[in-house]
């Protein structure tokens, strides 16, 4: 214990330091990259230098207000904070000449501001932001405040206090027993119960276990995995280890996309600087406890985010499922037991060691506890990742915290979970978002992208999309997900090109049936769901396509397929 | 693919790259990777190498390399342009923007352009899709993509060839 109180104290004294300054903090997390963040900062640090100040440029990861990126957000050493929205490289110069030289916040330019500060002019505070208030920060909390690649900034955050309260203050029996109390279920999707997942490692006598963290992430509309990644990567990596504390696991693999640069990064440089504090390895903190993490990169492949598959991506293979029985937990990585989680799933088990399973089932509903990080896109007015409570309905966060459909246009379609998941109508707006309801709307929660369409959308085109998606994903094995996807994807097409016939919505459902009875894995058991929810939300739509006595110009898309790719 | 060769320099620069960039363990999937990230496409000679390292056959080591889109097998182009066809970029417009670029760069699909200058690829999901529409140039990712960004950062790219 007395090591972490050391580390401890040099962390809050780093901090301390750090807040005598000003700070400007800037998202650069992918999304803020994309809206081009990075111009913002450099041209920051070109005012920065040119007139000398004495100022700290940090790169934290982003609050999740995409919509107001490039973000960045003054503040100064009484604490107080000025944010400005969609920086453009021209304002930079106004603002650190006024702001961070004369002293006067440009409010003409100002999103929001928080702390002691006065006539602001109108300039409403950051945190009663209806997109700010109406979340409930858990796993997020340090999103867009604390620097992602400086442990001690999330040291002096309370980080890390779980993991030595775990060591020190705690059985490994109980450390379990608060994970199965706590009634976390897993959040990649199959919504399975952690605590009992990590029961079924921790009954194995193994030397050597593995805890597998799971950031393929393919799904399209969802980046929450990454974010944590970029926002707060020592979250994980407590969590990973307070997992291993749980089962006595010996080693800890994160794997993520090749190609996602600012995670992998992150990731990476949080591992080493949780090496170097001895906070993994050898006797972690000087307790009896070894445990070793690393980061994997696995090719892009939708089904790699398959338990087994993701295994033999780790092993260097095609990832492709296997057969299961053997289970993960007897027969995993290396032939070694092994247990997969989500990294949502694994982020949440600090908060849950160190505030008690009770804290935890007090948020969200009976059955699905905690929260729920939601990544909001497509018509939208406000697109970001937002963290709320489990049992808020989708509208509420339509409505409340994303500010509606643009330009006075009705919502027409959203889709969830991924794009195995369904597609709902507004009709089912007022669906709580938690496992059970989406479940029964049939939709999933799955991985918490939720895509929004505006009354302009073509359902049938999306579908097709969506079709055209599992089809290109497919990994080949089975043929019921191989073959059935693309026959899907050819009825879709000649829908879409007028040329269908009265058989085809039959033949599609009965194609469906056969590759959820018959495939291996999620990907083709699920792979008919886009259709079969539109078909049931949007019959209106496919009456429409299947009439061919109507005509509308015919609608081709560009995208690639396996068929033509290989 | 590129008949085998005696390329020492290439042979060295595989090898050194799989030394220099290999993120973890060695795997066949971790070597290609590295040799992919390090000298942008896939030598048969590194089949060959990335199978003796790997104790196993050429053929499995095709296996990989052909299961992932990450891979290409012949020189790389000066630069690559990656747009998103997933669905929020779909809903916000990535058809027009496909179809501009294809359009600019005379292409069919995703491929080389005739003088091997550009490289045009789809991308399933570029994870900035609050940004949608999305894509990318020589890796960086551009979000709030519309017709005319995209046509000026293909003229801008146009305008660097010597």
């Amino acid at each position: 214990m007395q090591k972490f109180t050391d580390l401890k104290n040099k962390a809050d004294q780093e901090y301390n330091t750090l807040l005598t300054k000003p700070r400007i903090r800037i998202g650069t997390d992918i999304s803020g990259v994309a809206a081009g963040s990075i111009e913002i900062s450099n041209e920051l640090s070109k005012h920065i230098s040119e007139h000398n100040l004495d100022i700290t440029l940090s790169h934290v990861g982003g609050f999740g207000l995409s919509f107001a990126e490039p973000l960045i957000d003054i503040q100064m050493p009484d604490g107080s904070r000025v944010f400005y929205s969609n920086v453009t490289v021209d304002n930079v110069g106004k603002i650190v000449q006024n702001h961070l030289i004369n002293g006067n916040p440009v409010y003409d330019l100002a999103f929001a501001y928080s702390g002691n500060l006065t006539n602001t002019n109108n300039t409403p505070e950051f945190y009663q932001l209806p997109e700010n208030k109406l979340q409930k920060k858990v796993l997020t909390e340090n999103f867009g405040e604390i620097d992602p690649t400086d442990i001690y900034e999330y040291i002096a955050n309370d980080g890390y206090s779980a993991l030595a309260k775990a060591l020190f203050q705690m059985e490994a029996d109980n450390v379990h027993k608060e994970i199965l109390d706590s009634k976390l279920r897993g959040r990649g999707g199959a919504a399975f119960p952690t605590g009992v997942k990590l029961g079924f490692l921790k009954g194995s006598e193994a030397k050597e276990k593995y805890i597998l963290c799971n950031c393929e992430e393919g799904d399209p509309g969802a980046w929450n995995d990454k974010a944590i990644l970029e926002s707060d990567p020592h979250r994980l990596v407590e969590g990973l280890i307070l997992a291993a504390i749980a089962t006595n696991a010996s080693n800890g693999i994160i794997f993520i996309r090749h190609g996602n640069d600012i995670p992998i990064d992150r990731t990476k440089a949080a591992i080493k600087s949780a090496y170097e504090n001895g906070l993994l390895g050898q006797n972690i903190l000087g307790s009896e406890f070894t445990f070793d993490a690393e980061v994997v990169l696995v090719g892009e492949s939708y089904v790699a985010g398959e338990e087994t598959a993701l295994m033999e991506a780790v092993e260097g293979k095609r990832a492709m499922p296997r057969y299961k029985p053997p289970f993960p937990a007897a027969f995993g990585v290396w032939g070694h037991p092994s247990n997969i989680n989500n990294i949502k799933t694994i982020a949440n088990l600090p908060s849950i060691i160190s505030k008690g399973s009770s804290w935890f089932t007090s948020i969200g509903t009976e059955t699905s506890t905690g929260t729920a990080i939601l990544c909001l896109s497509g018509n939208i007015n406000k697109p970001g990742l937002y963290e709320i409570e489990m049992g808020t309905t989708i509208r509420s966060v339509i409505e409340d915290i994303c500010d509606g459909i643009p330009n006075n246009k009705e919502l027409k379609l959203l889709q969830t979970g991924g794009p195995l998941g369904g597609v709902l109508n507004s009709s089912k707006l007022d669906t709580s978002i938690d496992f059970d309801s989406m479940a029964k709307a049939g939709a999933i929660l799955g991985s918490g992208g939720i895509i929004v369409a505006d009354q302009d959308v073509d359902v049938i085109d999306l579908t097709r999309m969506l079709i055209a998606f599992c089809q290109f994903e497919s990994c080949g094995k089975c043929f019921p997900c191989r073959l059935g996807n693309s026959h899907l994807l050819e009825i879709l097409n000649r829908i879409c090109g007028k040329t269908s016939t009265e058989s085809d919505i039959e033949l599609m459902r009965k194609v469906g049936t056969n590759m959820q009875q018959g495939s291996l894995c999620g990907h083709g058991q699920l792979g008919f769901n886009p259709i079969k929810s539109a078909l049931e939300y949007f019959k209106d739509d496919f009456d429409l396509a299947l009439d061919t006595s109507i005509s509308v110009p015919n609608v081709t898309i560009n995208i690639p397929t396996r068929a033509n790719r290989y | 693919m590129e008949p085998i060769t005696n390329n020492s320099d290439l042979e060295t620069q595989i090898n050194n790259a799989i030394e220099n960039n290999l993120s973890g363990r060695m795997t066949i999937l971790a070597a290609l990777l590295a040799v992919q990230d390090d000298i942008g496409y896939i030598p048969q000679k590194a089949l060959e190498i990335v199978s003796e390292l790997n104790t196993t056959t050429v053929n499995d080591v095709w296996g990989v390399a052909s299961f992932y889109p990450n891979f290409r097998f012949d020189p790389p182009t000066e630069h690559t342009i990656e747009i998103c066809w997933g669905p929020s970029c779909h809903i916000t417009g990535a058809q027009d923007i496909i179809k501009s670029c294809l359009t600019e760069l005379n292409l069919e699909t995703e491929g080389d352009t005739n003088d091997g200058f550009i490289n045009f690829k789809f991308n399933t999901c570029l994870a900035a899709c609050a940004q949608s529409p999305v894509g990318s140039v020589d890796h960086k990712i551009i979000g709030r993509l519309n017709k005319k960004k995209i046509i000026d950062l293909i003229n801008n790219l146009k305008s660097q060839k010597k």
